[in-house]
């Protein structure tokens, strides 16, 4: 069998890190939100502030499990499916790399023991700081690794020797030109799931019959945090365009779906991008709208992808469609969120109940977050496309020499495997939040949260 | 001395070989014992295995942060080895992280999904450390066996598969002895007991093979006047084992003295054999193929990475021990509340 070691080596690379990314954008804005019910919890003494704490912090420790098993995959297939972007870029990558191991995994992976296990075997004040540490810990393996990707889209800061690249500035490769619209965007995506991620279980519970104060408590801080941050997010998301116009227009062009260079460009609502005769069909949009959105006057000239095409006729773009709907499917999910997120701040106001239209649309809305982080990520990457390191290394190069057919086998399994795990991960989570609304060993009364100076209560507490 | 402190491409490459051979060896002692439990948790009552992963529990993300730190150091120091070792192996790694996968995930899932799927998610706790522990003794014969893959290098390959996995086992359950009580620390007692001939085994046939693969290694062994220097190599491994055996015999007992020393006999023991593979396979770290001083990276990187290693390692070891400082003491079953 004629199997293109290129193209499963980057199926199976995005399949892998496309999975991963789905636990790191719960975990690292869900540490925080934990942290958050803590803090609530010692200010106000209210019970609903721990009942939610106790039931995300299963979701929580479901969320890291699978965040780590997976990324310890992708660990090694940076070398395995890539050995020419290391031994290329490895005098960056590398540093980089190690700093996220040195100063984050190692923070979250002791101090979430302790902040799971050690509730009842330590002071408050300290289980306190172990959950800051792992949300802390988290957050920073996020800016290292964006760091890194960042520099992938945008390098500078490096000489190239002998077709190696040495590091020249730091400072510069730390803090590249779309690193802070990267990690304040990725960031900003992974508080948005988390909220519709506590709204819609919460929600769900509310469907379920349960009404206890902490549901209550959990849809509210979901639609509310979802409601802040979702403005937040679009003009951060506009700035992040505005930067990606500056330093990869190809890209942009593609986002747009947009041929011919010039001024006036429509917006378009719906087109399908046609590769081979290298224009739109079934075009839907607004006049002069993306002029408008990127050069903010109406005239303003948009780069077209007509501009990058080789002498012979070969494109030196990305492949248009994917990035053109990918990006249309990131936004759709960030005004829907914006419609539910606000509606839904208005309809609680001033302690009212939830209605059911509001209830359905946030269940449905649960992992909304996932879809909106992939396809943004898409975006990006496939954008990035045909280069791995803009202008320094192009995928096909960076390829290794492992069988098509190895490949192929391996992909399998991991596809089966993710598959598998999926299934069980959102079964677990309507499972806990039904068992979450039952009363707990004959009654509904909690064991008291420790409060410090008061004494401990004993180590024995039967399994969850 | 001074000379060799001078030109960085030299003490360099050696330094970062000693950190990833460290993680390497704080790998394996730790995912060690909890990839043993694991494969020990098949022979345990419900009960006792909760027990036994509430053993684990609080430890084992942290524990598998050394595979990570290891692979990452081979990556970023080595890269051209990394790349070579890593395509080679590329099944057994598969195997391995899947393997991984299953066990880390069963973990959570074990506690949190429906009861009736609880004996399922044991089971596939059971073959993810199986899995991880069996790909990751293949890896280590086939590496003695300088990376080729012959029908015999395969067979050997499949004799370390099944010693590590004892020797893993052998540590889980020396682990046990320490974290646990009652009946189950006595079963912990016997499994100890009948491992340690397996391991035994298992040492002896690496230690037999590797020199007699490689003309280079022989010689660095056998040549006077090395035989005598490394001597107390062999003759220490020896001594453990008979001691190991000795107290064995007499664990567990009913205060509960001694409960630690079967796992410090262990740990010696996998430092003892790291260290003589150590010596075996110094200067290269692709086996006869490249040394660590051809494959190394650029000095200016790792000199940055070294500086944030000696600020940061410390630090990782302090707030380690503080995690083992709370959780000691024998293990009871875990909640978050
Ligand atoms: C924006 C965030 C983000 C992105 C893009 C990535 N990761 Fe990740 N990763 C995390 C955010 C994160 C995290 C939040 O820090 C995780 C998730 C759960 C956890 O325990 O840590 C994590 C875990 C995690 C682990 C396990 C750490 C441990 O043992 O605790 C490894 C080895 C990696 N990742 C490696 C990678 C690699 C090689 C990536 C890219 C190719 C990558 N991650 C993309
Ligand atoms: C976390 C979310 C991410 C997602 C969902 C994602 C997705 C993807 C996808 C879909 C591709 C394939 C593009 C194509 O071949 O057309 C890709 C390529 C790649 N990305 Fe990412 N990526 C993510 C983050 C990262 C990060 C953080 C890095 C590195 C630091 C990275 C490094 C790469 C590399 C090395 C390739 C290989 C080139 C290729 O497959 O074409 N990615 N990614
Ligand atoms: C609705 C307004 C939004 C706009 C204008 C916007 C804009 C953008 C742009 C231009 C990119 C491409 C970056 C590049 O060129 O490399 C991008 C990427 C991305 N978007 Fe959005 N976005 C929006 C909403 C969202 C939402 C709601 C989420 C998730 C909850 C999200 C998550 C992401 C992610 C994860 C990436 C890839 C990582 C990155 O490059 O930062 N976006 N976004």
């Amino acid at each position: 069998m004629d199997l293109d070691p290129t193209l499963l080596a980057r199926i199976q690379f995005a399949a892998n890190i496309s999975f991963h990314i789905l636990f790191p954008t719960i975990t690292i804005a869900l540490g925080w939100v934990l942290l958050g019910f803590k803090l609530a919890y010692a200010r106000t003494g209210q019970q609903k502030w721990m009942d939610a704490y106790f039931l995300f912090v299963k979701v929580f420790a479901l969320s890291f499990a699978m965040g780590v098993v997976s990324g310890i995959t992708m660990s090694f297939q940076f070398g395995t499916n890539w050995p020419g972007y290391m031994e290329t870029v490895g005098n960056i990558a590398g540093p980089l790399l190690a700093y996220e191991v040195l100063t984050a995994f190692f923070l979250e992976a002791v101090f979430i023991g302790i902040m799971l296990f050690g509730f009842r075997k330590v002071p408050s004040w300290l289980h306190t700081i172990a959950t800051f540490l792992v949300a802390l810990g988290t957050t920073l393996s996020a800016f290292w690794i964006l760091v890194l990707n960042s520099w992938m889209h945008t390098p500078v800061g490096f000489e190239m020797r002998d077709g190696v690249a040495h590091a020249t500035d730091w400072l510069a490769i730390v803090f590249n030109p779309s690193m802070p619209y990267r990690l304040s965007h990725m960031l900003l995506a992974s508080g948005l799931t988390v909220a519709f991620l506590l709204a819609g279980l919460s929600a769900l519970r509310w469907l379920m019959g349960q009404r206890s104060p902490d549901v209550r408590a959990g849809l509210k801080t979901g639609v509310v945090m979802g409601a802040l941050l979702i403005p937040v997010q679009i003009f951060a998301g506009d700035l992040h365009g505005l930067n990606t116009l500056e330093y990869q227009p190809q890209k942009v062009a593609a986002m747009e779906g947009n041929w011919e260079t010039g001024g006036n460009v429509p917006l378009l609502l719906f087109a399908l991008p046609d590769e081979q005769a290298r224009e739109n069909r079934f075009e839907i949009g607004i006049p002069s709208g993306a002029s408008l959105i990127l050069k903010h006057s109406a005239d303003g000239e948009v780069p077209g992808l007509n501009d990058y095409v080789a002498e012979d006729g070969t494109p030196q773009h990305p492949p248009v469609a994917p990035v053109f709907f990918a990006f249309r499917v990131m936004i759709g999910v960030g005004v829907l969120m914006l419609l539910v997120a606000w509606y839904g701040t208005w309809q609680l106001r001033g302690g009212r109940q939830p209605k059911r239209p509001l209830l359905y649309a946030l269940s449905a809305m649960t992992f909304s977050g996932w879809i909106a982080t992939l396809a943004g990520w898409y975006t990006t990457e496939v954008g990035r496309q045909p280069w791995l390191v803009t202008g320094v290394l192009s995928t096909k190069e960076a390829i290794s020499d492992v069988p098509g057919m190895v490949l192929f086998g391996s992909l399998g399994a991991y596809l089966a495997v993710y598959a598998a795990l999926m299934v069980a991960y959102m079964a677990t989570l309507v499972h806990l939040a039904r068992k979450a609304g039952r009363p707990k060993d004959g009654g509904d009364v909690r064991a008291p949260f420790p409060m410090p100076g008061l004494s401990r209560a004993a180590d024995a507490t039967p399994a969850e | 001395m001074t000379e060799l402190f001078a030109d960085p491409s030299i003490w360099l490459p050696f330094v970062f070989a000693a950190l990833m051979g460290l993680s390497i060896l704080i790998y394996v002692v730790l995912d060690g014992y909890d990839l043993g439990v694991g494969v020990l948790l098949a022979r345990g009552t419900a009960e006792e295995k909760d027990r036994m992963i509430a053993s684990i529990g609080p430890f084992w993300d942290a524990n598998e942060t050394w595979l990570v730190m290891a692979v990452g150091l081979l990556l970023v120091a080595f890269p051209v080895a990394h790349g070579e070792i890593l395509s080679t192996l590329y099944i057994p790694v598969v195997v391995m992280l899947i393997g991984l996968i299953l066990r880390g995930v069963s973990f959570e899932f074990r506690a949190k999904a429906q009861p009736d799927h609880k004996a399922g998610w044991n089971a596939a706790f059971v073959a993810g450390s199986l899995m991880a522990a069996l790909a990751q003794g293949y890896m280590l014969g086939l590496y003695v066996m300088g990376l080729e893959h012959t029908l015999w290098t395969v067979l050997f390959g499949l004799l370390t598969a099944a010693c590590l996995t004892g020797g893993y086992a052998f540590i889980g359950a020396c682990w046990l002895i320490y974290k646990t009580d009652g009946l189950l620390q006595r079963k912990a007692a016997l499994w100890a007991r009948w491992l340690l001939a397996p391991v035994a085994l298992g040492f002896v046939a690496i230690s037999l093979a590797t020199p007699l693969v490689s003309q280079r290694i022989f010689h660095k062994w056998f040549d006077l006047p090395w035989l005598l220097y490394l001597a107390p190599l062999p003759a220490a491994a020896a001594a453990t084992f008979v001691w190991l055996r000795r107290k064995l015999q007499h664990l567990p007992r009913h205060d509960d003295r001694g409960s630690f020393q079967p796992l410090l006999g262990a740990i010696l023991l996998f430092v003892l054999s790291f260290a003589g593979l150590s010596y075996s396979f110094y200067p290269f770290v692709v086996p006869d193929k490249l040394t660590i001083y051809e494959a190394a990276s650029a000095p200016e990187s790792l000199l940055i990475i070294l500086v944030g290693a000696l600020v940061v390692m410390p630090v990782i070891g302090a707030y380690s021990a503080l995690a083992y400082w709370i959780f000691r003491g024998k293990a009871r079953e875990l909640s978050y509340d």
